[in-house]
C-alpha cells in the first residue's frame, strides 16, 4: 500500500519554485574536474539499489542453508508430515501450513466483502472532500503495529468470540465444523482478527484502482440507463477486476505472514482439527514461540526450514499482486489516454 | 415497467447503505482502538512509567524507561542501515532507472517489502547471532533496517519522480552536469516528499515485533553498548499482554498507547509536511 499513501498530493506540491531553484546555481564546471563524474554517480547509487536484489538473495541463501539439515533428514515429506514433537526431534510442518492457509482464508473471506464495498463507498459516492480524509484515516489502520492489534485481541476480540461460540455452539455443535470446546482463542478468532487488521489494505488499494477507471465508462453506463448502484456493479468493478484481486492478493501476503497478533489469539497449538474453533498455529506463530528456545541442530533446521517455505509462499503470492496491479493500472492509462 | 424500476432502485438504496455501513465499521475500527487504548493505557500511564526500570512480578509500579530507550537505539541503528541505501537506491531508481534492471530492482524491492518481518528476523539471526553468539541491539537494528530499506526505496523514488522534468532540463541548460543537477536540484526540490517517506519507514519499523524476538531479544535492565541483548517497547508490549499478571497487563496498556501516539503520529506528522508544501505552494 505504500505506493498508494501519497496520489492524492499533485505532483507541483513537492517542489520549490524554479526561480528559487535557478538562484541556487549550481557549480559550472564539474565535469572539467571530474570527467567521469556523471559515470560514478550513476554507478555508486547503482550499487546501493543493487543492495535491494542482494538482499534477498542472501535471505534465500540464508534460509536454504541453514534448513540444510532438515531438508536432508526429512525431504519434501516435511510438508505433509502431521507430527511435531521437539522431544522426539519428529518434525513435519503440515499442521502449520493449514493453519496459516486456513487463517489467511477466512481473513480474506471477510475483508473482501467488507473492503470492497468500503471502497466503492470512498470511490464512487461521497465527494472527495469527505472520502480523502476518510481513505487516511483507513491508511492510519494499516500503520497500527500488530502487536496493538494482538493487545486488543486478547482482551476485546477473544471475549466476544467466546460468547459467539458459545451461543452459536447448542444450535450448530453437531457439525464438525463448529464443533466444541470452545476456548475463545483458536482458528477462527485469529481469522477474524486478521481480517480486521487486511480490510484497510483492500479498501486503500482497490479505491485507487476504483477511482483510475475511466470516466467515459460511467457514463456509458448511465446513459443507457443503468441506476448508479448498477454502473458501478457491473460496469465500473469488473473494469477494475484485477486490479481488485491484486489488492486481494496483497492482503493475502500480509496475512500469511502475520506474526504477532495471531500468535496472541490463535492458541498456538499444532494440530490440525475440523473446528473452527479449535486452537491453531501458523508458520510465522511457531516462528516466534519455539525459534528462540530450540536446543538442537535438527529443531533449529526444521524451524528455518518453516521459515524458508513461508519465504517462498509470500513471494509467490506478492509476486502475482504485483501483476495484476501492474495490469490494471496501465490498461487504465492506455484508455485514458 | 414501473415495479421494475422500484425494484432497481431498492436494490442500489440497499447496497448503497451497505458501503456505508462498510465505511463506517472499516473507520469505527480506528476510532475504537484509539479510544479504547487512551481509555486503558491512559489510567496507567504515569511519569514512572517513562523514568523507571520494570518491577519485578507482584511489585507495584514501575516503568519501560530501558524499553523506550532501546527501541530508540534500535531505530538508529535501523536509520543507518536503512537510509542511505534506501535514498541513494532511490536515487538511481527515478533517475536512472529504465531498462531491465531498473525492472528487477523494483521487482525485488516490492518481493522484499511483503517477505514477512519474522523471516527477516531468521535471516539476522543466521548472520549476526549465531557469529557473535548472542543477541545484541545491532542484529536487532540490523534486522528492522533491513525491513526499512524497501519502503524506503519506493517512496524517494516516487516523490523524486514528482519532480518536474524542467527543472531538471534547466538545471542541465545552465550546463551543470547531471549528477550536479540530481544532487543541487532535483533532490532538494523533492527532498520534502523525501523526509516523509523516511518518517513514514520509520514509523513502521518502529511497531515491529516479530523480527526482533530473536534478534534484539530483551532484557529487564539497562543495555550498555550495542552488543547486549536490549529492551524494545513492541517486545515489551508483547511479553507483558501473554503473562498471566494483571499489572503486566496494565503496562502493555500503557506501553501500547505510547507505542500508537508515536506511530500515527509519525503518519500525520508525514502527512503535515506534505500538505504543507501544498498550501504553499497554491499560495505563490
Amino acid at each position: 500500500m505504500r505506493e498508494v499513501d501519497f496520489h492524492g498530493v499533485s505532483s507541483t506540491s513537492l517542489t520549490r519554485s524554479p526561480a528559487r531553484m535557478a538562484a541556487r546555481r549550481p557549480r559550472v564546471g564539474g565535469r572539467r574536474r571530474w570527467p567521469h563524474a556523471d559515470r560514478s554517480f550513476e554507478f555508486g547509487t547503482l550499487a546501493f539499489a543493487l543492495g535491494v536484489i542482494a538482499i534477498t538473495l542472501v535471505v534465500a541463501g540464508v534460509l536454504f542453508h541453514s534448513s540444510a539439515a532438515a531438508r536432508d533428514r526429512y525431504g519434501w515429506s516435511f510438508l505433509w508430515t502431521s507430527t511435531w514433537d521437539p522431544v522426539q526431534l519428529e518434525f513435519g510442518a503440515l499442521p502449520f501450513i493449514y493453519g496459516t492457509l486456513a487463517t489467511s482464508a477466512i481473513a480474506v473471506a471477510i475483508a473482501l466483502p467488507l473492503g470492497l464495498l468500503a471502497a466503492v463507498c470512498l470511490a464512487e459516492l461521497l465527494p472527495t472532500r469527505l472520502s480523502d480524509p476518510l481513505a487516511f484515516l483507513i491508511e492510519l489502520l494499516v500503520a497500527v503495529p500488530s502487536v496493538v492489534y494482538g493487545l486488543v485481541g486478547v482482551f476485546v476480540l477473544v471475549p466476544i468470540m467466546r460468547s459467539i461460540e458459545n451461543a452459536v455452539l447448542p444450535v450448530l455443535g453437531s457439525i464438525p465444523l463448529f464443533a466444541g470446546p470452545v476456548y475463545g482463542i483458536g482458528l477462527l478468532t485469529a481469522g477474524v482478527l486478521l481480517a480486521i487488521m487486511i480490510v484497510p489494505f483492500i479498501v486503500s488499494v482497490s479505491r485507487e484502482v476504483l477511482l483510475a477507471v475511466p470516466q467515459s465508462q460511467r457514463d456509458a453506463a448511465l446513459a443507457l440507463g443503468s441506476t448508479r448502484w448498477e454502473t458501478v456493479w457491473h460496469v465500473v468493478v469488473p473494469y477494475a477486476r484485477s486490479g481488485i484481486l491484486g489488492s486481494v492478493f496483497l492482503a493475502l501476503a500480509r496475512a500469511l505472514g502475520e506474526t504477532m497478533a495471531v500468535t496472541m489469539v490463535i492458541g498456538n497449538r499444532p494440530d490440525i482439527s475440523a473446528s473452527l474453533f479449535a486452537p491453531a498455529h501458523t508458520m510465522a506463530a511457531v516462528l516466534a514461540n519455539e525459534f528462540a528456545e530450540a536446543d538442537s541442530n535438527l529443531y533449529l533446521s526444521a524451524l528455518i526450514d518453516i521459515a524458508f517455505v513461508l519465504f517462498g509462499i509470500t513471494i509467490v503470492v506478492n509476486g502475482i499482486a504485483r501483476l495484476l496491479i501492474a495490469a490494471t493500472t496501465n490498461r487504465a492509462t492506455e484508455v485514458r489516454g | 415497467m414501473s415495479s421494475n424500476y422500484r425494484r432497481r432502485h431498492l436494490v442500489e438504496r440497499i447496497m448503497f447503505g451497505a458501503t456505508g455501513l462498510a465505511t463506517g465499521f472499516t473507520v469505527g475500527i480506528l476510532i475504537f482502538l484509539l479510544g479504547f487504548l487512551v481509555y486503558q493505557g491512559g489510567s496507567s500511564l504515569s511519569l514512572d512509567f517513562f523514568t523507571h526500570l520494570p518491577t519485578p512480578v507482584g511489585e507495584a509500579g514501575g516503568g519501560m524507561a530501558n524499553a523506550l530507550v532501546g527501541s530508540a537505539k534500535l531505530l538508529f541503528v535501523a536509520a543507518l542501515v536503512g537510509i542511505p541505501v534506501g535514498f541513494l537506491g532511490g536515487v538511481y531508481l527515478a533517475e536512472f532507472g529504465q531498462g531491465t534492471l531498473a525492472f528487477s530492482i523494483r521487482y525485488a524491492a516490492d518481493v522484499l517489502n511483503g517477505v514477512p518481518s519474522i523471516v527477516i528476523g531468521v535471516t539476522v539471526y543466521g548472520l549476526v547471532v549465531v557469529p557473535l553468539g548472542h543477541f545484541s541491539t545491532l542484529a536487532g537494528g540490523l534486522a528492522l533496517g533491513l525491513i526499512m530499506i524497501p519502503v524506503t526505496l519506493r517512496t524517494t523514488e516516487e516523490f523524486l519522480r514528482l519532480v518536474p522534468t524542467s527543472l531538471r532540463e534547466g538545471s542541465l541548460a545552465l550546463g551543470a552536469p547531471r549528477w550536479v543537477t540530481i544532487v543541487r536540484v532535483v533532490i532538494p526540490a523533492g527532498l520534502r516528499g523525501v523526509t516523509a517517506g523516511v518518517l513514514l519507514s520509520l514509523a513502521r519499523v518502529a511497531g515491529e515485533t516479530a523480527p526482533l524476538l530473536f534478534t534484539a531479544f530483551g532484557n529487564r535492565f539497562w543495555s550498555e553498548g550495542w552488543l547486549q541483548p536490549t529492551a524494545s517497547l513492541p517486545v515489551m508490549i508483547f511479553t507483558y499482554a501473554v503473562s498471566p499478571y494483571d499489572d503486566w497487563h496494565r503496562q502493555a496498556w500503557a506501553a501500547a498507547l505510547v507505542l500508537l501516539v508515536l506511530v500515527l503520529g509519525s503518519n500525520v506528522l508525514a502527512r503535515l509536511i506534505l500538505n504543507r508544501g501544498q498550501g504553499l505552494r497554491r499560495a505563490s
